[in-house]
């Protein structure tokens, strides 16, 4: 059964549950492991690349809204220094952001050879 | 000075469109530009070290993102070796199925891919996109906005757009501070409309994801990417970013997709020598490669820019081709308006029309022309009724259903109630019952004279500071009475929390069913496979409002009958010199009061004999019962009248002067366009048949002609009035006088 990211069933996100004043945010948030079984079903049907996708969106999840826009400023052209970007894949990486450290990175070695760092 | 047909020729609304000499080194070329680089990929210990001609030390952003992220590199090397056409007919041919052009494609640079589509024929493309796209159910996306953001407005045509069978309705802003107010008042609006209608607000990137993140939106798809990194970077963004933003909303649930478009880098400055197509070939590998499920491309923006050269609108579709190929959500383009011609905005968008898309249009602009913040779309409200005719013409979903005045007209009303009333609950605003009347009778904007321009940027910072969410709106609506609409909005946010809907190509049904990749898949593999519309979709289709029945016919009908004209016995052949017959059908003045041209058979008649009586001869009313055929009919009354003259006339409005010595196809004079026949033309009639009856040989009168669609006008009420004349005949009642009560003149 799928369960939002605050562990509610799907099937509970009601009407009734809003009128009691029941539902948070994280009530209609989605889950890391729906994430997973979503990149499983991409994988499926041939599109590897969407389920990459959907596995660093997992990942995702566990940030706060505002650190997630950071992020994404952050990897915009001539917003970061290598060694910025370098701290930031760190500390993705350390809070179990693999798949995203990898990409920002990635990016770190490119900005720097295409002159997109700060 | 030209000669007058140039002059003609010069002032059609075509010349108001710009044509441009082919220019590569502009990249003013839709295919084939010489800079394109050869198609090539070497693999080197599971690395890519060069494709499309350039060895990864020089790989620009792009090139490396693809190189690293988007090839599918167990297939490389298979389908790089082959031939071009041998691939194109993979593509074009419905025995080879979907799922193994899909399986190549994978492997297949951008340059490669673009030169085989290149190679496409028009109807190829048709049957290539027929197989190719990704959702076997074909729909369609509104664009929703005005002028002044006016949230009763928009809520009043965000329902009516759902009403219309929209299931993705796109809002944007001319004032960016309203964005969280237009959210809300399409969600609301669309969610009065229909339940499962996505919903999105097209603004600066970090704005729409913040507002996806509140749950103000449900999906995203102003996420563009361009096809060189000069113009990436000038759009302030990287393959990595766009990469990061796509994973950020699917890890809120939300579902996007990213826009593309041939011809953005030319009208930018940045083509760097290459054609539209191939820097097209990189978005769209690059959007396969950062994990978006789809594409809005299709030159949108700058579809005017590939229209404006030789093969650019060809182009444009073989874009969208690509991003069916790519095993990616397309939607189609015929957005941003490309041509000042009916003929050629038609022309551009039918071969996708018939093919069928993800969303044909990603932006019909659902609003007035002058409303669309977007500017004017390919299609716009003007053409809902050419839409749906186009739908029912072809047998073809277009994703539009038709929609009954009065119902549109109750929803337009709920909706813009609900925005008030959930404003003015969430403390966003006051919105006065003027401007809901005017919002809800409103065509556009134009008509709202009413509506507070601040009202919507202070509800939408009140909306920002406050951190209303979606969750408060439901609430408020259900606070408000409105639990049908909050369940729906509830609906929505639940969607995200399930997920099904990040995968290609999804939509909702109205039964919250997602349609997609997955869920409805297209299984086209030629004749007799592949979407068929649902008998009862089949019904929505064809029953526009406008479609008329014989019953309906004769109601109209019988709304006109009267008793003046009657029967007084048996026709016998008459024997005054003076008189003329007019000879009518046999279901005038019977099953039959009005012609045509909305005369009435009386009111003809009386000028008929009007115009006899004037030139001193004398009329005789005959029915003619065996017969529908006018020529007959004529000529029957010619061989009863006195002087050998008579008039015809079928109760539709079609008259003419014969005499008895005449075939039935001759005539002496014939009005044989009805619709247009005037009283005094009849009068006129009737004069030159009395002067046939004396001998003499008047000016013929003449049809008032027309540049108009006459014919498709009238033709299907024509034979619903034939067959109604057919009921009537009986080839064993001979003709009879009729006397007509009253008004003679």
């Amino acid at each position: 059964m799928t369960q939002a990211r605050s562990g509610r069933p799907a099937v509970d996100v009601t009407l009734e549950a809003l009128r009691r004043g029941d539902l948070a945010p994280d009530d209609v948030r989605i889950h890391p492991e729906t994430l997973e079984h979503q990149a499983q079903v991409a994988e499926a049907h041939a599109n590897p690349q969407l389920a990459a996708n959907l596995r660093r969106a997992a990942e995702l999840t566990a940030l706060p809204d505002d650190e997630v826009l950071s992020i994404y400023e952050a990897l915009r052209p001539r917003r970061s220094s290598y060694d910025e970007l370098g701290a930031l894949a760190d500390s993705l990486a350390e809070r179990g952001a693999s798949r995203n450290a990898a990409l920002v990175r990635e990016a770190a070695e490119l900005y720097a050879r295409r002159g997109l760092l700060r | 000075m030209t000669v007058g047909r140039f002059r003609f020729m010069d002032q059609q609304r075509v010349n108001l469109d710009g044509f441009a000499v082919e220019d590569a080194s502009l990249g003013l070329v839709a295919f084939d530009s010489p800079n394109d680089p050869v198609p090539s990929l070497v693999v080197r210990d599971g690395r890519v070290v060069e494709m499309d001609g350039r060895a990864e030390g020089d790989f620009d952003a792009v090139d490396e993102f693809i190189a690293r992220h988007g090839l599918d590199l167990v297939v490389a090397d298979e389908v790089m070796a082959l031939d071009d056409t041998a691939f194109a007919r993979m593509v074009v041919s419905p025995d080879v199925p979907r799922s193994e052009v899909v399986r190549l494609t994978a492997g297949m640079t951008p340059a490669k891919l673009a030169r085989v589509l290149a190679t496409l024929r028009p109807a190829e493309l048709v049957m290539a996109m027929t197989k190719a796209r990704a959702r076997r159910t074909p729909s369609n996306q509104a664009h929703v906005t005005n002028r002044s953001d006016d949230p009763l407005l928009l809520a009043a045509d965000a329902a009516t757009a759902a009403a219309f069978g929209f299931r993705e309705i796109e809002t944007t802003v001319p004032v960016l501070g309203d964005a969280p107010s237009n959210a809300i008042a399409v969600s609301v609006g669309a969610a009065v409309g229909s339940p499962g209608v996505l919903v999105q607000c097209s603004v600066e990137e970090a704005l729409e994801l913040e507002m996806g993140m509140r749950g103000l939106v449900s999906y995203a798809e102003t996420v563009s990417l361009y096809g060189t990194e000069q113009i990436f970077v000038d759009g302030d963004d990287t393959p990595w970013s766009k990469a990061f933003l796509t994973s950020a909303y699917a890890s809120r649930g939300i579902k996007m997709r990213v826009t593309s478009g041939g011809g953005a880098e030319a009208l930018m400055g940045g083509a760097e020598g290459c054609s539209m197509f191939y820097l097209e070939a990189r978005c769209v590998a690059l959007a396969r490669a950062i994990g978006s499920q789809g594409v809005q491309n299709g030159g949108i923006d700058s579809a005017a820019v590939a229209g404006a050269v030789p093969r650019g609108v060809r182009s444009l579709m073989a874009e969208n081709l690509m991003v069916m190929l790519r095993n990616l959500e397309a939607c189609t383009g015929n957005d941003a308006l490309m041509s000042e011609s009916d003929v050629r905005r038609t022309s551009r968008t039918h071969p996708i029309f018939i093919a069928g898309s993800d969303f044909v249009c990603s932006g019909f602009g659902s609003i007035q022309r002058y409303d669309n913040m977007f500017g004017p779309s390919q299609w716009n409200s003007e053409d809902i009724d050419d839409w749906l005719a186009m739908q029912r013409d072809w047998g073809v979903d277009g994703g539009l259903r038709t929609a009954a005045e009065p119902d549109v007209a109750a929803l337009r009303r709920r909706a813009a109630e609900a925005v008030r009333d959930v404003y003015a609950h969430l403390g966003l605003g006051d919105l006065d019952d003027v401007w809901l009347e005017q919002a809800v009778d409103a065509a556009g904007s134009k008509d709202v004279p009413a509506a507070d321009l601040m009202t919507p940027l202070s509800a939408a910072r009140i909306v920002r500071d406050a951190g209303i969410t979606m969750l408060d709106v439901a609430s408020a609506l259900d606070e408000c009475g409105y639990d049908v609409e909050a369940q729906r909005l509830l609906d929505m946010l639940r969607a995200r929390v399930e997920g099904d809907y990040l995968q290609t190509a999804a939509i909702f049904t109205e039964d919250m069913q997602v349609l997609s990749l997955v869920t409805d898949p297209n299984d086209y593999a030629g004749p007799g496979t592949g979407y068929v519309p649902s008998p009862e979709r089949q019904r929505e289709i064809d029953g526009i409002r406008q479609q008329r029945s014989v019953a309906d016919f004769r109601d109209e009908q019988d709304a006109a009958s009267d008793t003046r004209l009657r029967v007084v016995g048996a026709a016998e052949t008459g024997s005054d010199p003076r008189e003329v017959v007019v000879g009518v059908s046999a279901a005038a003045g019977r099953a039959l009061w009005v012609a045509l041209s909305g005369l009435t058979v009386n009111e003809i008649l009386d000028e008929l004999l009007a115009g006899l009586e004037e030139e001193g001869a004398v009329g005789r009313i005959v029915r003619i019962n065996d017969t529908v055929d006018l020529g007959w009919i004529g000529l029957s009354a010619a061989r009863l009248s006195g002087s050998g003259v008579a008039i015809g006339l079928q109760a539709k409005g079609t008259a003419l002067i014969t005499r008895r010595d005449l075939s039935p196809l001759q005539n002496l004079e014939l009005y044989s366009v009805a619709p247009t026949v005037t009283r005094e033309l009849y009068r006129q009639l009737g004069v030159n048949a009395a002067r046939h009856a004396k001998g003499s040989t008047p000016e013929p009168t003449r049809n008032p002609y027309s540049d108009e669609a006459i014919e498709a006008r009238y033709h299907t009420k024509v034979v619903s009035l034939v067959a109604i004349e057919r009921s009537c005949v009986d080839a064993s009642v001979g003709p009879e006088d009729l006397e007509l009560d009253g008004g003679a003149r």
